[in-house]
């Protein structure tokens, strides 16, 4: 099967437009993470580029507002994708509204790429923002959507959500809960093998660490002087589809499970991307340093309850980080109103160009149900042996 | 000759030094034990894991993930149950990731009744993992195709699952392993770990050189014309003495040792059967939805014309477990007096 070259963001009338708030602050020259060094996106908003800055806890302007716009598009893209479930061109939804303050900063934290010298990640079900900080197109999250053939995680074969990309080592997302934990241990003792400073993340929600699964991993990755470099997040959002956290954990954190292994443990806000960010930073750079594990629970929303089939519809009372972190920015003049509108703006359209765009790919045929069912498919059906 | 333990040791040790096998491990698999049946002894990237079968598949199916070549083990099969949705998903995790990962895994266990081992050390896997659809499936009956499956397996590029037939492991073969030492005791003084401290011992490895049993393809262990027995792991060796006895009542029965449960050597049953018109499918998992019954099934629908006699199955009862008293278990798992009166029957069936 040949894959569809359409990238929305690379199209020539985007390139056109070549928005900065899409760059990347680690492409952009001059940005780093202190509030000094922010040059690089002086153009963007036309503001003053020091001020306010420390609001942010130091992070660059350059940074601060790729975070911010990254949030934006997930949630626009988890928006779409709810659009396209209740308009009947798919068949359901699960993803990441609310989480979008945890995840994006970690996709943009991440040593992206292929191979034992890169990080690994074993994501939830809700990583969508993880995913969308690391390159992650909204055509290719709709193709997964619609089930189309040119769906680069799973050729139409798996719910919205379900994502999996070799080429930035993210393994395949699972419905069976938890059971990444175990695997994620399995890629961290293969990087610690292999010598290079990389580490594997995995990611899961408070409600599956009930499983033993979750256990298994705990001591599997911190065996003494075996210990793995492997950072596990728990996002908990309180939920576990209709059943409460609080009726169910006996456990005041889950973090406190990972210190009873001696694990670095830290319990934090999730909806608060700046918070986010440098935890998760520091964390890793534990983790290359000393080689073992380190554990973040992230408490976070949960806006459109768990999933199409209770609703997808928004929730009442719970945070939602994107406005938040959105009238923070206003609020400290990194952007204006307007801007913060062209930046939706421009992303629902992106959005809508994305589902056009999916609308007329194809869809799986049935006589590719064999395929893939061993590599090669070799003696995939039985009755050809 | 080797037995089946040093058989598998041996090929645990080509792979790890030939074919990139860079993790070994399970519960008790590195020293000082060296497996439960010694057959990890000696190897340099053994190591013991923490009793967990979940966390054992799972880290295996990372590594593989991560594009390194393990053997794992569950130390007996009758264990390896709570790990069923792990394996459903290495199963599928090449087909719904669209061909973007495969999962080059071998996970070893020992099955089946035939050591006194009560009611969890006697289970049999052979039915349930023939559903596990992503994986192939294969069991030995002599050291020499254990030998040569597992380098098969290590070598696939799909997750392999290598069932050992436990009453089977101290047996030896009939047939050198290539580089094999000609004396028994010669091998057992290379590879076999000393009683008491083992700390300093190290395993001398003779020159082994490669040697595979193709995954999918069976083998003919007794030529005959009136009936054929498909059997596989410790069966097959009852399979072999009831020809052989057979034989010497004036009855000819062909015997095929399947060796390879998924893929299996359909043109093989196939061959034979429309030969013989008579097929009796011998294993010792439990009798309903049986891995022979689907080969029953594939009889009919393919060979029905050819058949003289009703295909059968004999298989473990259904019961919940294999007691430990003898009388439990024999009664419990095929014996070789209820394959000689069903080859029997078979044979005198009039069609």
């Amino acid at each position: 099967m040949t894959k569809p070259s359409l990238d929305i963001r690379s199209s020539r009338s985007n390139r056109k437009k070549n928005l900065a708030f899409q760059k990347s602050p680690k492409k952009a020259a001059g940005a780093k993470v202190n509030g000094s060094m922010v040059a690089a996106n002086k153009g963007t908003t036309g503001k003053s580029v020091n001020k306010n800055l420390s609001a942010f806890k130091g992070l660059d302007k350059s940074t601060v507002l790729y975070m911010h716009s990254m949030m934006v598009k997930s949630r626009v893209l988890e928006e779409r994708l709810i659009k396209i479930y209740r308009a009947g061109e798919s068949y359901f939804w699960i993803g990441g509204p609310g989480e979008e303050a945890f995840g994006v900063p970690l996709g943009m934290l991440v040593n992206k790429g292929q191979g034992l010298a890169h990080d690994f990640l074993h994501l939830h079900y809700r990583c969508t923002p993880t995913l969308i900080a690391m390159g992650l197109t909204m055509v290719d999250a709709i193709r997964l959507m619609m089930n189309r053939a040119t769906d680069p995680s799973t050729g139409g074969r798996n719910f919205s959500g379900h994502y999996c990309f070799p080429k930035w080592n993210v393994a395949p997302v699972t419905s069976p809960i938890e059971v990444q934990y175990p695997i994620a241990c399995g890629t961290a003792h293969a990087q610690k093998r292999s010598g290079h400073q990389s580490l594997t993340v995995v990611t899961g929600g408070d409600a599956g660490t009930a499983e033993g699964d979750f256990a298994s991993s705990l001591i599997l990755a911190s065996r003494k002087g075996s210990e793995l470099p492997l950072l596990m997040t728990v996002q908990n959002n309180k939920w576990g589809i209709s059943t409460s956290f609080d009726g169910q954990h006996g456990e005041k954190f889950i973090a406190d499970r990972a210190k009873a292994f001696q694990i670095k443990a830290r319990v934090m806000n999730g909806n608060d991307p700046i918070e986010s960010y440098l935890c998760i930073k520091e964390d890793m750079e534990y983790i290359r340093k000393t080689g073992k594990p380190a554990f973040i629970e992230a408490l976070v929303s949960r806006l459109y309850g768990h999933s199409s089939a209770s609703g997808a519809n928004p929730v009442e009372g719970e945070v939602d980080p994107v406005k938040v972190f959105e009238e923070k920015i206003l609020r400290e003049d990194l952007l204006t109103a307007n801007e913060v509108k062209e930046i939706w703006r421009a992303f629902e359209e992106e959005g809508m160009k994305a589902s056009e765009q999916a609308r007329t790919e194809p869809v799986p045929q049935s006589s590719s149900v064999w395929d893939h069912t061993y590599v090669g498919s070799e003696n995939a059906d039985w009755r050809k042996f | 000759m080797a037995n089946m333990a040093q058989a598998i040791r041996m090929a645990l040790h080509y792979g790890e030094s030939k074919l990139g096998v860079k993790d070994i491990f399970g519960q008790d698999v590195g020293a000082p034990l060296g497996g439960v049946f010694t057959a990890t002894q000696g190897l340099k990237t053994a190591w013991n894991a923490p009793l967990d079968e979940r966390g054992i598949i799972g880290m295996a199916m990372g590594i593989a993930m991560a594009g390194d070549r393990c053997v794992a083990e569950i130390q007996f099969c009758d264990y390896i149950f709570n790990t069923i949705d792990l394996l459903k998903i290495a199963g599928n995790t090449h087909w719904v990731t669209n061909g973007n990962y495969s999962l080059p895994m071998v996970v070893m266990t020992p099955v089946g009744a035939g050591i006194r081992g009560s009611i969890y050390h006697s289970h049999s896997f052979d039915a349930w993992a023939s559903r596990l659809a992503g994986w192939k499936v294969v069991m030995p009956s002599n050291p020499l195709d254990a030998y040569g499956l597992m380098i098969s397996a290590i070598q696939d590029p799909n997750p392999v699952l290598f069932m050992k037939p436990k009453a089977l492991m101290r047996v030896r073969g009939e047939e050198l392993i290539p580089g094999e030492p000609a004396d028994e005791r010669e091998l057992k003084n290379m590879i076999d770990a000393p009683i008491g401290d083992r700390s300093k011992w190290k395993a001398k490895w003779p020159a082994l050189t490669d040697y595979t049993v193709p995954i999918g393809q069976g083998k003919i262990t007794r030529s005959g014309d009136q009936l054929t027995l498909v059997s596989y792991g410790r069966m097959l060796l009852l399979c072999n003495e009831v020809a052989d006895l057979m034989k010497e009542q004036g009855a000819s029965v062909e015997v095929i040792d399947l060796r390879s449960i998924y893929p299996y050597d359909w043109q093989m049953i196939k061959t034979s059967v429309m030969k013989t018109g008579r097929v009796l499918f011998v294993n010792e998992d439990t009798e309903v939805t049986n891995f022979g019954e689907h080969l029953v099934y594939r009889c009919v629908q393919e060979l029905f014309y050819h058949l003289l006699a009703r295909p059968q199955v004999l298989a473990g009862k259904h019961v919940p477990g294999i007691g430990l008293h003898p009388n439990l278990e024999d009664a419990s798992v095929p014996q070789k007096h209820e394959i000689i009166e069903l080859v029997k029957s078979i044979l005198d069936e009039v069609p």
